[in-house]
């Protein structure tokens, strides 16, 4: 979706504005922002791609001005409140009004912290297809505006570039945000010159690199 | 300046009250699902104390510090940096399937995540602020120059630069060019030139008076 998310090449946003020894949280509502987050994605009710979507498609204007943190806890609530985990009452009161879901499991506990973290969650899948692609090849990114989720970003769509590397399987995003499965595709690092995406005042050695799916892609 | 002052000040009161709520929020977003039997503190607490205290940017600063060091290593990290990477214990979560963007004599590495704040948590441990925020994300790609002109690194025109934006689940690592005058130094000694930002790419590995001084 070209939502608020879609950041590359927006002009206006200020300095960067690093800060000089940053802690790793700014206030304890992060921190317990943060790991709710994760522990209630534990459950495995939502995927990674649905959690994205969750978060960009807040309001253009409020993602944009909001912290990380709270785009986090927007994305959250919105998860829990589509899956069922909780009603906007319970949310604005933080007092349970109905029976918890039964998820036939206990919460994840302290102990059990460490080896779900080591393991993750791969995204790469196993393909019967050979790659239409090969390293070397010059490609273009394919122009579309897709009102659901995707991760070809506004600024490389209809530009040229070539791919140099290429990583096999890897579940599509355009379909498993939406809960239509994983629709595995092969995947593949783009290089775009500078000056292809930005015109020619970009310094012509410069180049932006980004891992495309293959639907996202044609032969240039 | 007393402009910048002034702006600063209505800043942080907006951010204050507004940060406020949102802190209300969350807790009684945490009683709720204490409450419902969804979450256990104690594994709310791990889970902060792991990226608060365990796993961080001295990850990677071991592992490019031992590719400095081991020329075997180097090139394991340049071929397979997800095995290379795992057999030093960094593993898991934002960590899957890593690349390692080696910088050179004429090449100069850079990683974002335009779409959201894809990071490698396992070498790097949780993106700051900045990283996640709009200004960088918006003008890496676009500006990457001007963008490393803001973090005080100048590169020479020959020096071309890459910009790696996150796009998938693959997440990259930048490897600095490792300083003169560090011959014989021992892989701990060179981790302490490796700072965060130049495993991002927004700033080079320290020299041995930047350490010293």
């Amino acid at each position: 979706m070209n939502g608020g998310q879609d950041l590359g090449g927006v002009h206006g946003l200020g300095p960067i504005d690093p800060e000089t020894d940053e802690p790793v949280f700014h206030a304890e509502w992060e921190k317990r922002a943060f790991a709710l987050t994760l522990a209630m994605g534990f459950y495995g009710q939502w995927n990674i791609d649905q959690g994205r979507h969750a978060r960009e498609s807040m309001h253009p204007a409020k993602y944009m001005t909001s912290s990380y943190y709270q785009i986090w806890t927007e994305g959250l609530t919105k998860l829990m409140l589509d899956t069922g985990f909780v009603v906007p009452g319970e949310v604005h009161l933080g007092r349970q009004e109905v029976t918890p879901r039964d998820l036939h499991r206990d919460p994840v506990g302290a102990d059990e912290v460490a080896a779900i973290l080591a393991k993750g969650g791969p995204a790469s899948r196993d393909l019967d297809t050979a790659p239409k692609f090969k390293i070397g090849h010059k490609v273009r990114a394919i122009r579309m505006n897709p009102e659901g989720h995707t991760r070809l970003p506004r600024y490389l769509r209809g530009c040229e570039g070539e791919i140099v590397a290429w990583h096999k399987g890897h579940v599509f995003p355009d379909t498993n945000a939406h809960g239509k499965g994983e629709n595995p595709q092969h995947l593949y690092t783009v290089k775009f010159a500078a000056r292809e995406l930005w015109g020619t005042d970009a310094p012509a050695n410069d180049c932006m690199h980004a891992d495309l799916w293959e639907s996202y892609l044609v032969p240039a | 300046m007393a402009h910048d002052h002034n702006h600063d000040h209505h800043h942080h009161e907006g951010e204050h009250s507004e940060l406020s709520e949102t802190a209300l929020r969350v807790k009684a977003l945490e009683s709720l699902l204490v409450e419902k039997g969804y979450v256990d503190p104690a594994a709310l607490d791990e889970l902060i104390e792991t990226y608060e205290t365990r796993v961080g940017p001295r990850n990677g600063a071991q592992v490019v510090a031992k590719a400095w060091s081991d020329a075997g290593f180097m090139e394991k990290l340049r071929t397979d940096a997800t095995n290379a990477i795992a057999d030093m214990g960094f593993i898991g979560r934002q960590g899957e399937h890593m690349v390692a963007a080696i910088n050179t004599e004429d090449t100069h590495n850079m990683v974002v995540c335009t779409l959201c704040s894809c990071y490698p948590w396992p070498v790097l441990g949780l993106p700051p602020v900045w990283y996640k925020a709009p200004p960088y994300r918006s003008r890496a790609v676009s500006d990457p120059r001007g963008v490393l002109a803001e973090f005080g690194v100048q590169l020479p025109e020959n020096v071309g630069v890459k910009v790696w934006d996150s796009t998938a689940e693959v997440r990259y690592l930048v490897v600095p060019q490792r300083p003169e005058g560090t011959e014989g130094w021992s892989e701990d000694r060179l981790a302490t030139l490796v700072t965060r930002n130049s495993m991002i790419g927004t700033g080079l590995a320290l020299t041995p008076d930047e350490v010293t001084s």
